[in-house]
């Protein structure tokens, strides 16, 4: 079994600015645990600009922010191993990972950042029976098969929901050469960001069609036409507001939620609000010597303010082990 | 005078723009936490200007062939975002290629070059 004074859970950016930070004062044993096969998380995928104005007082695209904290990793010589994913934490702070090289293991620690992320919602965002062809994708899987595999998951394009992702894929899509016919969110109002809209949208001729959602998806092997509909206070389709559009794809884009599967079931409190853990001022959860940070948190807009978030984490997280050395 | 208002998209933070202009002439604009947003602010009305990000295909990498993105190295005028982007296809470079590298010299006449945002080894 490995031994390490503080392991941190994601190697994104909130995972790596607290260890980092925990290195900086004064913490040498560090191991970051990453499923990915490279440091970074969801900046990776997320190639467009506006990252770190406020923290760098740079504008910078996803990987290029990224790349900052992987270099500080390094020059500071913090251990992580990559493809590595965690199965399950003990409220005692055993963790069990996997990856290949090693198979199933185990590492006993000191203290705990999590810094887990989030993951898109998928479960309820598409409320309708019949077939599911191919040509479906939610918005962050389409990002990554276009940005990181270099492949486009159709020509004609519908998105559902106007979360951020969404809004990002449907400006990247129609650069690649694609056409996005409509974005349609049943809400009254946006879930994105007013920039992205701007940007993402405004700046194509792309609709947002508000109020509105699919009712129906046509074709069996891939998808050939959606039909939108405006909906009702009650979010119930009205009959006659049907319009058909032909598609070979639907993009759902309806936002993002705490990825806290292990936090869940090593019994910290999770907040029914944010879907994240309860934290304290210094992020520790209400396991004690176990602290988090960044998306796993809540769902930040600004990657700025989980860095600054992790920075505290990771100093709360050295001063626990330090206080217990 | 005219009064426009508008959604600074320099940042997530989308602070709420006031741009007092005669024309495409700007007298001055308010709402904005940081100079970024001044900036923005005077562009929009006149000149409005976007970073374009994309990607492009790197060869000979230890992974083989695989995508770098990649960024105008500064603002270009928004009616040249298409073509920008349009000209990228079908580009390819050879690894290695580390951020900052010049990808693509004045990209569609715009006098602004295309920089890799990734290394790729
Ligand atoms: C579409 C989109 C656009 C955005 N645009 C902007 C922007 O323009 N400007 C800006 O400032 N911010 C932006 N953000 C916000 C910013 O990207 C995020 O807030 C930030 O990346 C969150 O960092 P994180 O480290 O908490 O999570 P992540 O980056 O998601 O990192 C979590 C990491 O944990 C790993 N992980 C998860 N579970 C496990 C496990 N069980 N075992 C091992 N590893 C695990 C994941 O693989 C991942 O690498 C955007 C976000 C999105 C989704
Ligand atoms: S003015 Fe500054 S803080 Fe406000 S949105 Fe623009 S860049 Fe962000």
């Amino acid at each position: 079994m490995l031994n390490y004074d503080l392991v941190i859970i994601g190697g994104g950016p909130a995972g790596m600015a607290a260890a980092v930070s925990a290195k900086d004062s004064g913490i040498d044993s560090i191991l970051i645990l990453e499923r990915d096969d490279k440091l970074g998380g969801i900046l990776n995928q997320c190639i467009h600009n506006g990252f770190g104005l406020h923290h760098f007082k740079e504008e910078l695209t996803g990987p290029e922010y990224a790349q900052r904290y992987i270099d500080m990793v390094k020059e500071r010589g913090i251990e992580y191993r990559l493809d590595c994913m965690v199965l399950e934490i003990s409220p005692e702070r055993l963790i069990t990972a996997t990856n290949k090289k090693d198979g199933i293991f185990q590492v006993q620690a000191g203290a705990i950042v999590l810094a887990m992320g989030c993951r898109e919602r998928t479960r309820g965002s598409l409320n309708i029976p019949g077939y599911r062809p191919a040509g479906i994708y939610t918005a962050g899987t389409a990002q990554k098969l276009v940005n990181i595999d270099g492949l486009m998951p159709g020509k004609r394009i519908v998105v559902l929901g106007s979360g951020d992702v969404g809004l990002i894929m449907a400006r990247r899509m129609t650069l690649e050469g694609a056409e996005v016919l409509a974005v349609a969110e049943i809400m009254p109002k946006s879930g994105g960001l007013q920039r992205n809209i701007v940007q993402c949208l405004n700046d194509f001729g792309i609709p947002l069609l508000l109020s509105t959602t699919v009712v129906d998806i046509q074709g069996k092997e891939r998808v050939e036409g959606v039909t939108l509909a405006k909906v009702d206070e009650k979010l119930k389709p009205i009959p006659g507001t049907e319009t058909h559009y032909d598609c070979d794809c639907l993009l759902l884009s309806t936002g993002l939620i705490p990825e806290n599967e292990l936090t869940r079931n090593m019994g910290a409190e999770i907040d029914r609000k944010t879907r994240g853990p309860v934290v304290t001022k210094e992020f520790e959860t209400t396991i004690p010597g176990v602290f988090a940070a960044g998306n796993v948190v809540s769902v930040h807009g600004l990657v700025d303010d989980v860095s600054k978030e992790a920075l505290i984490a990771g100093k709360a997280a050295a001063e626990y082990i330090k206080a217990r050395a | 005078m005219e009064t426009t208002f508008l959604t600074c998209i320099m940042c997530p933070i989308g602070c709420n723009l006031k741009v007092e202009h005669e024309g495409k002439n700007v007298i001055s604009v308010t709402g904005n936490t940081c100079p970024r947003g001044k900036v923005y602010g005077t562009n929009e009305i006149g000149n409005p200007m976007r970073v374009v990000t994309s990607s492009v295909l790197v060869e000979g990498s230890k992974n083989g062939s695989v995508l770098v993105s990649c960024k105008t190295a500064g603002d270009i005028p928004k009616a040249k975002i298409k073509d920008a982007a349009l000209a990228l296809k079908g580009v390819k470079v050879k690894a290695p290629v580390h951020i900052g590298d010049v990808l693509v010299r004045n990209v569609a006449d715009t006098g602004v070059d295309i920089i890799a945002t990734r290394n790729v080894e």
